[in-house]
C-alpha cells in the first residue's frame, strides 16, 4: 500500500498533578491503515485519544493531522478537520432516538442556522430531509436500521456501541478513533464488529482503536502500538508484537494467557 | 404526520384562546389572558434554554424588565415610536445577554444558577435605584399604548389581539427551532456535552445563542407588558419572578413546548383563584407545587398523558 501520513504524534506528553500520564509518545497513522493501541489499564490509551481529539491539550509535543498542527484546538474544530471518535464509556444522547443521534453527527456537514430553522425556510427543510436519509443510511451500514425510532438509552450495550460508530461516521471522518469497541460484546457481536471495521477501512477511513480483546486486535490491526505507564513500549505488525519480549513481560504475559 | 398533528393542536389551542377571549365577560379576564400570553412568551424561551439546552437561568426576570423599562421610558419620556422602542429593548437585551452569557455559560449547574441569580438581583436593584430614569420603587407611569402601522392597541380586546398574535409567532418559531438541526444540537449538549463536542457541535456558541434567544423572548414580553398595563414597577422584575418563571417551565414540563403553555397558564391563574384564601394563598400555592412535582415529576403535560395511558392500559387489561 502506498501510503501517506494522516496523523502524526511527536513527543506528546501530558501530566495530571504529579502523574505523567503520557510521556513523549510518538507514532503515526497512515492513510487507510488500521492501527491499534494496546496496553494495561492506566497505560494512557484513553488519555491519548483525548489528546488527539482536543478534549485535552498536551503539555508538550506536537500532533499533526494532514500535516497541520491540531494540538490545542477545541474538539469541535478537530472533528471538523476529520477526526471522529467513540467512547469507552458510551456517551450517547439518551433522550434522543437512534436516528436523531446519528443526525447530530451530520451537524458539522450541514448549515441550517437558527434563523433558517426558526422560519422553516425551504432549503433548510430540504437539508433536514437529506440529514435524515443520510443518517438512516449510516444506520443501515452498521445494521441498526430496525431500531431507528427507539430511544438510544433503551438499546442493549452492543447496539449502543454500533450506534456510536454510526454517529461518528456521519461526521465524514478521515480518521475514526474507536475506544474499546468490543467491550461488553458477545462473540457474534465481536465478529460483526470485525467485519464492520474492515468495511469502514474499505470506505477509505483510517481507524485507530484501543482494544483489550487481543484476538480481535491481532486480526484487524495492520500495526500495533504498545503503551505502558504512558510510554511507548513497542510498535510494529501484530506478529512482531506477539513475540516482543518487553511486551510479553509488561502486558501480554498476563492478559494474553487468560484468553 | 407528527408535524400536521402539531399544527392541528396549535389550531385547536388558538380557537380555545380566541373563544375565551371573546366570551369571557369584562376586562378582568382579558387582562388575565394577556398576562398568561406574556408569561407564555418568556417561558417558551426559558424552556428552550433549560429544557432543551439544559442550562438554568435564575435571572430571566431581568430581561423581562429590560424590555419593559426600555419600552416604557423611551415611549413615555422620550416619545419614541413604540415599535422602535421595542426593537431598542431587544437590542439592549441582546447586548446584556451576550455580556452576561459569555462568562456565565462557562459555568455549569449550581454555579450557573448562582451567576444568573446574581445578575438578576443586580438588574432589579438598578431598576429601583435609578429613580431619575425608572421612577424608582414607586414605579413608572403613563406608558402609551402600542402603535403599529396606524393601529393603536388601546382597548383590552386590541391588546388581547396584539399579545396573542405574538404568542402565535413565538410558538411557531419555537416549534420550528426545537425540530431542527439547532434544536437537535441543543438536546445533544443537554445529554452529553462531551459527545456533542466530539461530533463537532460548538457547544459554547450554541448555548450563548439560545441564551440570547431566550433573553429576546423575555424582552419582547416585557415591552408588551409595558404597553398593555401602562404601568410598571421594579417588584415585577425581581428574584421572585425569576423563580416563578423557572417553576412554570418545570411544572409544565422540561423540553415540552405544550408544557410551557400549560405551565405558564396554570401558574398565572392559580394565585388568582387562591386569592380567596387570603393569607393562606402562598401556603396552598406551595402545597400544590409540591404535589405536582411529587406525582408528576415530568411536568403536567407528560404527567397527565402518562396517567391517561395508564388508565387506558388498565381498562384493556380487564
Amino acid at each position: 500500500m502506498t501510503s501517506s501520513t494522516l496523523l502524526a504524534l511527536e513527543a506528546v506528553g501530558i501530566s495530571f498533578g504529579g502523574l505523567q500520564a503520557v510521556k513523549k509518545v510518538s507514532f503515526q497513522v497512515q492513510e487507510g491503515q488500521i492501527k491499534a493501541l494496546i496496553g494495561p489499564n492506566g497505560a494512557g490509551k484513553t488519555t491519548l485519544f483525548n489528546l488527539i481529539t482536543g478534549m485535552l491539550r498536551p503539555d508538550h509535543g506536537e500532533i499533526r493531522f494532514q500535516e497541520q498542527a491540531i494540538q490545542g484546538l477545541p474538539p469541535f474544530r478537530i472533528a471538523d478537520r476529520g477526526i471522529s471518535r467513540t467512547f469507552q464509556i458510551v456517551q450517547l444522547f439518551g433522550h434522543m432516538t437512534v436516528v436523531e443521534n446519528v443526525m447530530v453527527g451530520r451537524h458539522l456537514r450541514t448549515r441550517a442556522g437558527l434563523l433558517a430553522a426558526a422560519l422553516r425556510l425551504p432549503w433548510s427543510r430540504r437539508e433536514e430531509a437529506a440529514i435524515r436519509s443520510q443518517s438512516l443510511a449510516w444506520l443501515d451500514f452498521v445494521g441498526l436500521q430496525d431500531r431507528a425510532d427507539d430511544y438510544a438509552a433503551n438499546l442493549p450495550l452492543g447496539h449502543q456501541r454500533l450506534l456510536e460508530i454510526a454517529r461518528a461516521l456521519a461526521t465524514e471522518p478521515k480518521l475514526l478513533l474507536l475506544d474499546e469497541p468490543a467491550a461488553g460484546l458477545d462473540m457474534t457481536e465481536t465478529e460483526r464488529l470485525k467485519e464492520l471495521i474492515f468495511a469502514i477501512r474499505a470506505r477509505g477511513i483510517s481507524v485507530l482503536l484501543v482494544e483489550h480483546d487481543m484476538s480481535l486486535t491481532m486480526e484487524v490491526a495492520d500495526e500495533i502500538v504498545v503503551l505502558d505507564h504512558g510510554e511507548l513500549l513497542a510498535e510494529g505488525p501484530p506478529r512482531d508484537i506477539q513475540r516482543h519480549p518487553a511486551v510479553i513481560a509488561a502486558y501480554l504475559g498476563r492478559d494474553w494467557e487468560k484468553e | 404526520m407528527a408535524r400536521y398533528q402539531r399544527w392541528l393542536q396549535a389550531g385547536v389551542f388558538y380557537l380555545l384562546v380566541a373563544l375565551s377571549g371573546s366570551l369571557l365577560p369584562g376586562t378582568y379576564y382579558v387582562t388575565l389572558l394577556n398576562l398568561i400570553g406574556l408569561h407564555i412568551i418568556i417561558v417558551l424561551g426559558l424552556n428552550l434554554l433549560m429544557g432543551y439546552a439544559g442550562q438554568i437561568s435564575l435571572g430571566h426576570a431581568a430581561f423581562f424588565g429590560l424590555g419593559a423599562y426600555t419600552s416604557g421610558i423611551l415611549t413615555a419620556t422620550y416619545k419614541v415610536d413604540p415599535l422602535l422602542a421595542l426593537l431598542a429593548g431587544l437590542l439592549l437585551s441582546t447586548l446584556v445577554a451576550v455580556i452576561v452569557g459569555i462568562p456565565a455559560l462557562k459555568l455549569k449547574g449550581y454555579y450557573l444558577a448562582m451567576a444568573t441569580l446574581g445578575f438578576g438581583i443586580i438588574v432589579a436593584i438598578a431598576f429601583q435605584q435609578m429613580d431619575w430614569l425608572t421612577g424608582g420603587p414607586s414605579g413608572f407611569m403613563g406608558i402609551p399604548p402600542f402603535r403599529f402601522l396606524g393601529w393603536r392597541f388601546q382597548t383590552p380586546a386590541a391588546k388581547f389581539f396584539l399579545v396573542w398574535a405574538l404568542v402565535g409567532l413565538i410558538l411557531f418559531l419555537s416549534l420550528n427551532i426545537v425540530d431542527s438541526r439547532i434544536g437537535r444540537a441543543l438536546r445533544a449538549i443537554h445529554d452529553s456535552e462531551t459527545a456533542a463536542l466530539a461530533m463537532g457541535v460548538d457547544a459554547q456558541r450554541l448555548k450563548l445563542l439560545i441564551f440570547v434567544v431566550s433573553a429576546l423572548y423575555a424582552s419582547l414580553a416585557g415591552s408588551l407588558l409595558a404597553h398593555t398595563v401602562n404601568f410598571i414597577a421594579p417588584s415585577s422584575f425581581g428574584f421572585m419572578f425569576s423563580i416563578k418563571l423557572v417553576t412554570m417551565v418545570v411544572v409544565g414540563g422540561m423540553a415540552s413546548i405544550w408544557g410551557s403553555l400549560l405551565g405558564a397558564a396554570v401558574l398565572t391563574v392559580l394565585p388568582e383563584l387562591l386569592a380567596v384564601f387570603h393569607d393562606l394563598e402562598v401556603v396552598i400555592f406551595g402545597l400544590i407545587l409540591m404535589v405536582v412535582m411529587i406525582f408528576l415529576p415530568r411536568g403536567l403535560v407528560r404527567g397527565l398523558l402518562d396517567l391517561w395511558e395508564l388508565r387506558r392500559r388498565k381498562k384493556q387489561g380487564r
